[in-house]
């Protein structure tokens, strides 16, 4: 910029508002057809149209306005804050920790042990169902399933986009083993691991020689494959209608929770009979399975194998020359990111009650994969915090009904999920394309450790 | 033998519309090297605008020819979605250009979910469909050869055509092969790099609203999620082909268009997305860059 942005400069004005001009126009050019021209069928189911020009021109002023403010306002005065620090010339990296910082994993640990609790104090016991099962148990699902795609993609940077087909694989060997031979979760959970860890293994094989890309669409296409199969295999997945009545999880067979049985958990402690006892069960469930996998990822990253993968990620040609075996470093990866995703999968069956291949669509490998990105790679910590606020801030839509009375009572903010979702993923990767943990803590160091910038690493290569 | 002829045509014409939107993501990705997810969406795009201008001209010219009518839903569709696509490589891929790998393809997969959601919201989840548009059909024989099929590959064949010459014969065509061999050697010898990449988000984007046309000619309907499954086969076409390669753009979608009704008229038509994927895992693991794609060669 050749004028100082101090003085606020004349042509600054005239920039900003050309530029919110053009904005107008072209938005008013991609919105035209798509908001202006409403289509909808009629009485008699033909297709006619309507136009909402109101819409339109609410769009096309956001879109104007919107950059006008960017371009006349915000950006000089980031600009202008830039320069004040450039000139100071303090660095914003300082070597102190906070105390919250310095102990966030205790405080979030703690927190999630107690929030249970805290739930059925502040909500009730029915009132807590919707905190425990629709934010705990939900969002901790996808923590688990992104901790899980962590170690394909993030440790061994492969990219994997098909990674829901193991957590598919996990949902259907709980629901057709307990169906068919009746066996308890507990004995299911293990076995739907090691068998979407085999599935891992068959579907690492072929694509040992694949490298980036190649990679990407071989394991989105077998994901599809597998989804495909659980809809057209209808003598034994039952097709699009899916598995329901699978069984309750236990507490390690000694209560149950069926609420026939005699051993059932309210019974046993003479508690008022309720639905939440099971999900606040769950809960514990889906947060010691989280810890398996972060527990398991962190002994591994220092293991010989997890050192494999992080080198296998950096250089595959140093690591083959350095006589790393990068066939079973690659299978291992594979399988041991599928053992959790059929862990979760197995979980995931027993939670719902119901499985169809409805819930292992692509965009669900996508959703995982974006929360891994959006954390920033390899860290578990940053991961979590992604999971939460994506899948958290989706959930939240749900409970947004105030917002009727802003637009109207056909406002359904479950509409925009999806939407604000996409919309969130861009704008994070647009100003952190790190993630929100770009920095990471590295395994091996010489004498002491330093957090290392995200972007000294290479992902997603393989 | 003429059962086998008559799937020979209908796999060439599905073949000829996975080519086209095929072309784009291999274009993108041999310029820039992102998997852009979103162009099945820009695909989808386009056909909705044919569809909304569909709806408008036959509402106000009752008896409009159809070859007038299909030309401007060409035209408008092809200057939506280059539009569309070109704010979105501004928007959400330009920033991220310098940056790691998995950016640009986080931001084109949310981009993928944005556009679809968006016409979900904006046009409503049902399937809206249209009058067939064209329905001469010519017997030779026992064949079958309808005037959809014909106009969809003399199309393909002509826009071909063009994009050849496009690319090989022209000063910017001669900037985007530069650009895709050395963007920063091309950038030092004078070449726009920025606008090079802009004309082949919008070139891309073209032939995908072409595509979309032809779709909702061929099938009558449009749907917003129409753009995942066409996306994700013609994305499998320029992998089968060699990503990067302009004839292996087509050359994989001709044979993605010829699997799938060969195998949906002999097999099980449950099993013909399976078979396009396992013959596509199967060729990689064999001719890992694709059948024309240049062997990647590795320095360290």
């Amino acid at each position: 910029m050749t004028n100082s942005p101090e003085t606020g400069t004349p042509g600054l004005m005239a920039k900003a508002v050309k530029e919110g001009i053009f904005a107008g126009l072209l938005a008013l050019g991609m919105f035209i057809l798509f908001v202006g021209i409403e289509t909808y069928q009629d009485i008699s189911n033909a297709l006619v149209w309507r136009t909402r020009w109101g819409l339109l021109a609410i769009f096309v002023a956001v879109a104007a306005i919107g950059r006008f403010l960017v371009v006349g306002f915000i950006k000089p005065h980031i600009d202008r804050r830039k320069l004040a620090k450039a000139k100071s010339g303090v660095l914003e990296i300082s070597e102190e920790k906070g105390f919250f910082r310095q102990h966030f994993l205790k405080i979030a640990l703690v927190g999630l042990v107690l929030y249970p609790v805290a739930a059925v104090m502040l909500a009730g016991t029915q009132g807590s169902l919707k905190y425990v099962d629709n934010f705990g148990i939900q969002i901790l699902i996808y923590v688990m399933l992104a901790w899980g795609l962590n170690i394909v993609v993030g440790l061994a940077g492969l990219l994997d986009l098909g990674y829901v087909a193991f957590y598919a694989v996990g949902a259907y060997s709980y629901a057709l083993l307990s169906e068919h031979f009746g066996l308890s979760f507990w004995i299911l959970l293990p076995l739907a691991g090691i068998l979407s860890a085999m599935w891992g293994i068959i579907l690492g094989f072929p694509v040992l020689r694949l490298r980036g890309d190649y990679l990407a669409i071989v394991t989105l296409a077998f994901g599809e494959i597998i989804r495909l199969v659980l809809i057209n295999w209808t003598d034994v997945t039952k097709g699009t209608f899916g598995i329901s009545g699978i069984p309750k999880a236990s507490v390690f067979g000694i209560w149950s929770f069926d609420v026939g049985a005699a051993n059932n958990f309210t019974k046993a402690f003479g508690l008022p009979m309720s639905s939440a006892y099971y999900k606040i069960f769950l809960f514990y469930v889906i947060l010691a399975l989280c810890l398996l996998t972060a527990y398991v990822t962190i002994r591994l990253r220092r293991m010989p194998i997890g050192r494999a993968w992080e080198a296998l990620r950096e250089d595959e040609i140093a690591c083959r020359s350095l006589g790393i075996n990068t066939v079973t470093t690659k299978l291992t990866a594979f399988a041991i990111g599928a053992m959790f995703g059929g862990f979760a999968g197995s979980f995931f069956a027993t939670r719902q009650g119901f499985v169809s291949p409805e819930s292992f669509v692509f965009l669900e490998s996508a959703v995982i994969l974006a929360i891994v990105v959006l954390g920033g790679m390899g860290s578990l910590t940053g991961i979590a915090i992604a999971a939460v606020v994506m899948v958290g801030g989706t959930e939240l839509l749900r409970e947004m009904s105030f917002l009727k009375l802003v637009f109207g009572p056909d406002f359904t903010p479950e509409l925009y999920r999806m939407l604000l979702f996409g919309l969130a993923m861009i704008i994070v990767m647009l100003f952190k394309p790190r993630g929100f943990v770009g920095s990471r803590e590295p395994t091996a160091f010489l004498k002491e450790r330093k957090a290392i910038a995200g972007s000294f690493t290479k992902e997603g290569h393989g | 033998m003429e059962y086998f002829i008559q799937q020979l045509i209908n796999g060439l014409t599905l073949g000829s519309i996975y080519g086209l939107v095929a072309i784009g993501y291999t274009m993108v990705y041999g310029i820039i090297g992102m998997i852009n997810f979103a162009h099945g969406d820009i695909f989808m795009l386009g056909g909705f605008a044919a569809l909304i201008i569909f709806l408008i001209l036959t509402s106000f010219f009752a008896g409009i020819p159809v070859a007038l009518l299909l030309l401007v839903m060409l035209v408008v569709g092809m200057l939506m979605t280059g539009l569309w696509n070109w704010t979105i490589e501004r928007v959400a891929y330009r920033p991220l250009r310098g940056s790691f790998r998995l950016a640009p393809l986080i931001t084109a997969i949310g981009m993928s979910i944005v556009l679809s959601n968006f016409i979900q919201v904006t046009q409503g989840p049902r399937n809206k469909p249209i009058p067939q548009l064209v329905s001469d059909t010519y017997h030779f024989g026992a064949i079958t050869i309808s005037l959809k099929q014909i106009i969809i590959v003399l199309l393909t064949v002509v826009l071909l055509a063009a994009f050849w010459y496009i690319v090989n014969k022209t000063p910017l065509g001669r900037a985007q092969r530069a650009t895709e061999q050395d963007r920063k050697m091309a950038a030092l010898l004078g070449v726009d790099v920025d606008r090079t990449i802009s004309i082949t988000f919008i070139m891309g984007a073209a032939l995908a609203a072409v595509a979309g046309t032809m779709y909702l000619m061929y099938y009558g309907v449009a749907s917003f999620n129409d753009g995942f499954i066409p996306g994700v086969k013609a994305f499998t076409a320029a992998v089968l082909g060699g990503i990067g390669s302009l004839p292996g753009a087509v050359l994989g979608g001709l044979l993605i268009g010829l699997i799938e009704s060969l195998w949906s008229a002999y097999f099980t038509i449950a099993y013909k997305d399976v078979a396009t994927f396992a013959i596509l895992a199967f060729v990689l693991i064999f001719k890992p860059t694709g059948i024309l794609g240049r062997p990647e060669v590795e320095k360290v």
